[in-house]
């Protein structure tokens, strides 16, 4: 019986107990563990598809879109470092990590975020010489873990990352299962090949936000002040974590939102843990505001961020640049269609493949198996990352022109409303036809 | 030798100047004076220097030290010798919690106590303790050795990967995946090499040794009351 007939013969499914809940059970029952999983939160959250631009008409003039321009350069670190990032695009790469994802994969999104003159970021296992040499603009992460850490590197960077958490797992760790350990991904660990690898939540050698002012001061001495420091949070309570950041001495925030990604979580905690990024924006905001640090310090947004539309509300909200994940990586070809009957095989289907843990990804991304890696050419990949984020540029001056910004972080919350009472709520920005911002006014 | 007193000059003009060494060394004996206490004194070096520091440091006091030779006449904070690389940083007194961590590299020596987390995350240095460690000294630790001459506190070694852990005095209690183990010749070898650089007077016969279990190497449902 069709789908159709069961409805049609009355038959009712659980809303409460659907498939989804169902399989899970089945599955719990089946195995006694969690599941692990990647990618990022899949429930539907308020996003920024609920909210839209007003564009210029008879109160506002617009920019001519082909011939008047609308810069998209942002400079980072003007805080305190000597040398500053300038970007021409905002939108850079988040950290993922060499071990996570191949080496092919790392080199790409270095050769894509070069070629449009953005930076991109390494991730929990260290630098490699691949990535190093294919990303004109470099951010190293700095990790609980310090795998593959060292002073070297640190001082190869063009600025470090202080990483307090990540929005898929705010509060939580990591783990590189077994099977991603190869003999190059366990040197740079540290760690015998074939166990998991684990990554603490918190830093080994500092606690708390006093402590970690003094930490930024011992990474400014040894790089001699010379590079940026960020500090990435996952969102959860932004407001006060942008605040203790800016007193830690951050030049730039990164505040990661629950739709960001992961390579190994428990599913229960991608979907349970931390707030959608539209959420997380106006609270950071709100803080550097209050602090007279806004635009000082540059504010950095990541977690779902699909389009040159997303990139031009997280702007508008108050954003300097956004970081991507997920969306490199499906430019680089993951979860491609072309590989439907391979996800097949592993009990996937593009679309829905989210087990980048298991290292058996058909489109050679999220492994570390020498012959998948190698369906990735990483000229090709960086070239097609290249593309896309020549797209999201072009999409967010053309909303930002149309609103008659001739500078992306011209766009305002002013330009925006919402579609549902929700994300007017959490974007603080009017429901559409409305003067109404739920929370602010009646 | 080069002076710095820090009455005088700031921490940012001797760390400079230390760094200044890694291109062209013009200096390698330094000595510094009045530190009271002042966090990130001597970090990040790269050169075969000797650096004195004649009073107590802060935090991170010779952090992802590389080559030089670091010794603090005094106590020291927190995370002294984080992520050294080599080279070899002695403390005459006490230093506080993750004194050593991450450390890839070279030998960390306190002559007096360390306080919780000394080793944590360890990577491959070496740590000598004249005195006692604090609790969960050696937390998920991956290479090097630890040597403690005195006593530990809780939890040693919790989720420990391949340090060698050696203890003289009692360990109040052992963490997850941490074992007493068996005292092979090649041990007693390692741990007198380890005295003898360290320049401690010990009987390597006196200790006890203790690593992983390895049973949380791969993650089992079975193990779960120990997550």
């Amino acid at each position: 019986m069709t789908e159709e007939k069961y409805l049609n013969a009355g038959l009712r499914e659980s809303a409460t107990f659907d498939r989804t809940a169902m399989a899970e059970i089945r599955r719990a029952a089946q195995s006694g563990i969690y599941d692990i999983r990647g990618f990022g939160a899949k429930r539907r959250l308020p996003h920024f598809d609920d909210l839209l631009f007003l564009g210029a008409s008879m109160s506002r003039y617009p920019l001519e879109g082909y011939r008047e321009t609308c810069n998209t350069s942002v400079t980072l670190g003007t805080r305190y470092a000597k040398n500053p990032i300038t970007i021409d695009i905002p939108v850079t790469i988040a950290g993922m990590s060499f071990g996570a994802l191949s080496a092919n994969a790392k080199e790409a999104l270095g050769r894509g975020a070069s070629a449009v003159g953005t930076t991109t970021t390494t991730g929990d296992g260290g630098m490699t010489p691949e990535e190093r040499g294919q990303s004109t603009k470099l951010v190293y992460q700095y990790l609980p873990s310090r795998y593959g850490m060292n002073p070297d590197d640190l001082r190869k960077a063009d600025a470090i990352e202080v990483v307090l958490g990540q929005g898929a797992k705010p509060g939580g760790g990591g783990m590189l299962l077994g099977q991603k350990i190869t003999d190059r991904v366990a040197e740079m660990r540290t760690l015998p090949k074939g166990i998991d690898q684990r990554s603490a939540c918190r830093h080994p050698d500092w606690t708390g936000p006093d402590d970690l002012a003094i930490k930024i001061l011992e990474l400014r001495e040894i790089t001699d002040w010379k590079v940026p420091i960020y500090i990435k949070v996952g969102a959860t309570r932004t407001y006060y974590d942008v605040k203790l950041a800016v007193k830690a001495g951050a030049d730039v925030i990164v505040v990661d939102g629950m739709q960001g990604g992961t390579a190994a979580t428990q599913d229960v905690f991608i979907e349970h843990v931390g707030i959608p990024t539209l959420a997380a924006i106006p609270q950071a905001v709100q803080a550097l505001q209050e602090m007279g640090m806004h635009r000082e310090v540059q504010l950095i947004v990541s977690g779902g961020i699909r389009n040159g539309a997303d990139v031009a509300k997280c702007m508008a909200l108050g954003a300097d640049a956004v970081a991507i994940g997920t969306a490199a990586l499906i430019a680089l070809g993951c979860n491609h269609p072309k590989y439907a009957e391979e996800f097949k095989k592993i009990g996937s289907a593009p679309g829905f493949y989210d087990d980048y843990q298991e290292g058996k990804d058909p489109a050679g991304i999220s492994t570390q198996n020498p012959e998948l890696a190698a369906r990735l050419d990483p000229v090709e990949g960086g070239h097609h990352l290249a593309n896309y984020l020549r797209v999201l540029t072009l999409e967010a001056q053309t909303l930002a022109r149309a609103c008659g910004k001739s500078d992306l972080r011209n766009l305002e919350p002013e330009d925006l409303v919402a579609l549902t009472v929700e994300s007017a709520a959490m974007a603080r920005v009017p429901l559409a036809g409305t003067q109404w911002v739920p929370g602010q006014s009646f | 030798m080069r002076t710095v007193d820090l009455n005088e000059a700031a921490v940012r003009d001797l760390n400079q100047a230390l760094h200044d060494q890694s291109d062209e060394c013009t200096e390698r004996d330094w000595q510094v004076l009045n530190p009271k206490g002042a966090h990130n004194l001597a970090c990040g070096l790269d050169q075969n220097l000797s650096v004195e520091i004649q009073g107590h440091a802060g935090y991170f006091c010779a952090g992802m030290n590389k080559k030089a030779t670091v010794t603090i006449e005094g106590n020291v904070g927190q995370g002294v010798a984080e992520n050294m690389m080599s080279g070899v940083v002695r403390v005459k007194g006490n230093a506080s919690q993750a004194a050593g961590a991450t450390a890839h590299g070279g030998l960390l020596v306190i002559e007096g106590d360390a306080g919780a987390r000394c080793g944590i995350s360890l990577k491959g240095a070496d740590i000598v303790v004249k005195g006692n460690v604090g609790h969960m000294s050696c937390f998920m630790a991956q290479a090097g050795s630890l040597v403690v001459c005195g006593d530990a506190g809780d939890a040693l070694g919790d989720s420990l990967y391949e340090v060698h852990i050696y203890v003289k005095g009692e360990v109040k209690s052992l963490g997850a995946d941490c074992v007493k183990k068996e005292m092979r010749p090649e041990h007693l070898e390692e741990l007198t090499e380890l005295l003898n650089r360290a320049g401690i007077d010990e009987d390597p016969a006196a200790f006890t040794r203790y690593g992983s279990a390895r049973q949380l190497y791969n993650f089992k449902v079975d193990n779960a009351a120990a997550y």
